[in-house]
């Protein structure tokens, strides 16, 4: 070998060393394992998830409230509409002394059942005849049929089925006002009208 | 003798429009056309008292004659005269008496003498068997027969006194004795209205509320069991026996008017339609006594007024008159027994009023002008009409003498009404 040929040798070995030596000091230290404490790790979780917890209720009970609320609303809004049908159909009708005719008043009130009974088909009424103190209490059984029947005609001649509606009288047997002057007499001569089916739910007119 | 007579005081019934009669008056202002003047002596022995104080009223309530009960011993000793052995007769003749009735209790009733004073002598004697319950109702009303044919003896016409009175009281059907005595109810349940009798007084006929309408119902008194006749549904009111029992008119109302239709009264056969009242209502229907024809009342006209017809509808006639310038309302007619006068109400200054009506000249007799009166039905002897009135406060039954005008009042609870008077009550029940 060569002078030259060794001091290439020797160079080249002098560099590997060094070389060696300056990677090996770029190595990582390898980190120590480490050491978890699980007691503080399940505490925090613990209230991490408390407090998700709680938002979440509290998301929760504010969305129950306020649905509630609205439900409650119209809840109370279609009951009051309910009511109002329901009211609407068993409005009672009145009549004058000893007839059986139907006054202006009383055909608004016949007309506005119309369209409920209309949006309601299984409904069925019963409509019951009664009349003031003052007639033969045998007779007044007779013009409390009459006053039933003239509603009845006038509802199914403006298209609610026969059937749907039945008749009946109590003459003066059943005042609605006790009395023996005009104010009373004026509200017993009157007929009342009485869900007798498909009264459960009912629809507003359209 | 006016000792005598004061010490004697005729048998008094509570009324209201009694203003003319008197007790202590008898010998003093008889005078002759009005009416005989009866003696009844007391009786001793077992329910004496009982029998002479039914028997004194019944011939009371009669209005046929006038009562007189001596009060005392000394008025009896001078009614007896002659050592207790016959009736002083010289002295109740100068009295005005016209009869004495003598009773006296056996073992198996009374034997009633009654004397004829004008002639002297007993004029009719019998034993009248009793139920052994002295004012059990078979005993009462075994009673008031004794009465009735006392009264026939006197007077030539048989009293009412043995019969009843069914009317509604609290929505149930009651019936009571002629004299008030003995009321009872004979339904329960719901409403029931217009009771009928049968012509044998065994069964009632009445209108009952059912569900889908009102329908007609029939009690059987001998034994307490009621049916219905009607289908259920509809308008089924104020039924009515035919004379021989064998049919029952009512009004039927559906959706057309409320019409009279006949039924068999014990099957359910065909029901005939009487009436044909377009619509009208046509209700409360009234045999004539021969059964031959009907008095109805009809808004036919426009307002309630009476009509009479032939039992199958024809013939038919508006019986009240027509008045000028008003609305009439004249409703529930009654025929009288002897086929000779209809009664119903009619409304008079707002309220109603008994009318009668004589069928043969139309002439009208208002027989009540205090309160309202209203539903008259004739007794089986013509001569009174029970009606419903709140003359004196409340609703009450009243018995209205028809020639007089005399009345009495029959119940003592309120809300009586809708009377109907049976025919007399042969054999005790």
């Amino acid at each position: 070998m060569t002078r030259r040929a060794r001091i290439v040798l020797a160079l080249a070995a002098a560099i590997f060393a060094v070389t060696a030596s300056a990677c090996k000091k770029k190595q990582p230290p390898v980190p120590p394992a480490p050491e978890i404490n699980q007691d503080s790790l399940a505490a925090a979780e613990r209230v991490r998830a408390d407090s998700v917890t709680r938002a979440d209720a509290a998301r929760r009970d504010s969305l129950a409230r306020a649905q509630a609320a609205a439900s409650a609303e119209s809840a109370a809004r279609d009951a009051a509409r309910l009511e109002e049908v329901r009211s609407t159909l068993t409005a009672p009708v009145y009549f004058d002394y000893d007839s059986d005719g139907l006054s202006d008043e009383t055909r608004v009130a016949l007309d506005a059942k119309i369209p409920v009974l209309n949006a309601n088909p299984s409904v069925r009424l019963r409509i019951a005849g009664h009349a003031d103190e003052r007639g033969s209490d045998e007779h007044n059984l007779a013009l409390g049929q009459r006053r039933a029947a003239a509603a009845k005609r006038y509802l199914s001649q403006r298209g609610i089925a026969d059937s749907r509606i039945e008749i009946i009288s109590f003459g003066e047997e059943r005042p609605a006002m006790e009395g023996s002057d005009e104010s009373a007499w004026s509200q017993n001569r009157r007929d009342e009208f009485e869900i007798t089916a498909g009264g459960d739910r009912l629809n507003p007119p359209s | 003798m006016l000792a005598v007579a004061a010490m004697v005081s005729t048998a008094k019934c509570a009324t209201a429009q009694d203003t003319t009669r008197k007790g202590v008056r008898i010998g003093l202002t008889y005078q002759p056309g009005t009416k005989p003047v009866v003696v009844v002596l007391p009786i001793s022995g077992v329910a004496g008292d009982s029998i002479a104080g039914i028997l004194s009223r019944d011939l009371d309530f009669s209005d046929r004659v006038e009562v007189v009960t001596p009060t005392s011993a000394v008025a009896f000793d001078a009614a007896r005269g002659n050592g207790g052995r016959a009736p002083n007769y010289g002295l109740w003749k100068t009295l005005g008496g016209a009869a004495v009735v003598e009773g006296s209790v056996t073992a198996a009733g009374v034997l009633i003498n009654v004397h004829d004073v004008g002639q002297a002598r007993i004029a009719e004697a019998r034993e009248f068997p009793l139920p052994s319950t002295p004012l059990s109702g078979d005993w009462r009303m075994a009673l008031h027969g004794l009465s009735d044919e006392v009264l026939r003896w006197i007077s030539g016409t048989r009293g009412s006194a043995q019969s009843r009175v069914a009317y509604v009281r609290d929505k149930q059907i009651h019936i009571v004795d002629s004299d008030g005595a003995e009321d009872r109810v004979v339904t329960q349940g719901s409403t029931a209205l217009s009771p009928a009798w049968h012509p044998k007084a065994q069964y009632i006929a009445y209108s009952k509320f059912g569900e889908r309408g009102t329908e007609i119902h029939i009690a059987d008194l001998s034994n307490g069991s009621t049916r219905r006749l009607t289908a259920a549904g509809g308008l089924n009111i104020t039924p009515e026996w035919s004379p021989d029992g064998q049919w029952i008119v009512y009004a039927h109302g559906a959706e057309d008017g409320t019409d009279l239709v006949m039924a068999g009264a014990l099957d359910t056969g065909p029901v005939r339609k009487i009436t044909v009242g377009k619509g009208t209502d046509n209700t409360s229907p009234s045999f004539s006594p021969d059964g031959r024809r009907l008095a109805f009342t009809s808004g036919r006209s426009g307002h309630p007024e009476i009509y009479v017809m032939d039992t199958d509808g024809a013939n038919a006639e508006l019986l009240t008159p027509f008045q000028f310038g008003e609305t009439s309302y004249r409703s529930g007619p009654s025929w009288s027994p002897d086929g000779r006068r209809v009664a119903f109400q009619s409304r008079i200054d707002g309220r109603f009023q008994i009318v009668t009506i004589n069928l043969r000249d139309r002439g009208m007799k208002q027989l009540t002008n205090e309160g309202s009166n209203e539903d008259p039905s004739w007794s089986p002897d013509g001569r009174h009409i029970v009606i419903a009135s709140n003359r004196s406060g409340s609703k009450q039954l009243w018995v209205l003498d028809a020639e007089s005008g005399r009345a009495r009042q029959l119940t003592r609870s309120g809300g009586a009404r809708l009377a109907a008077w049976s025919p007399i009550i042969s054999g005790a029940r």
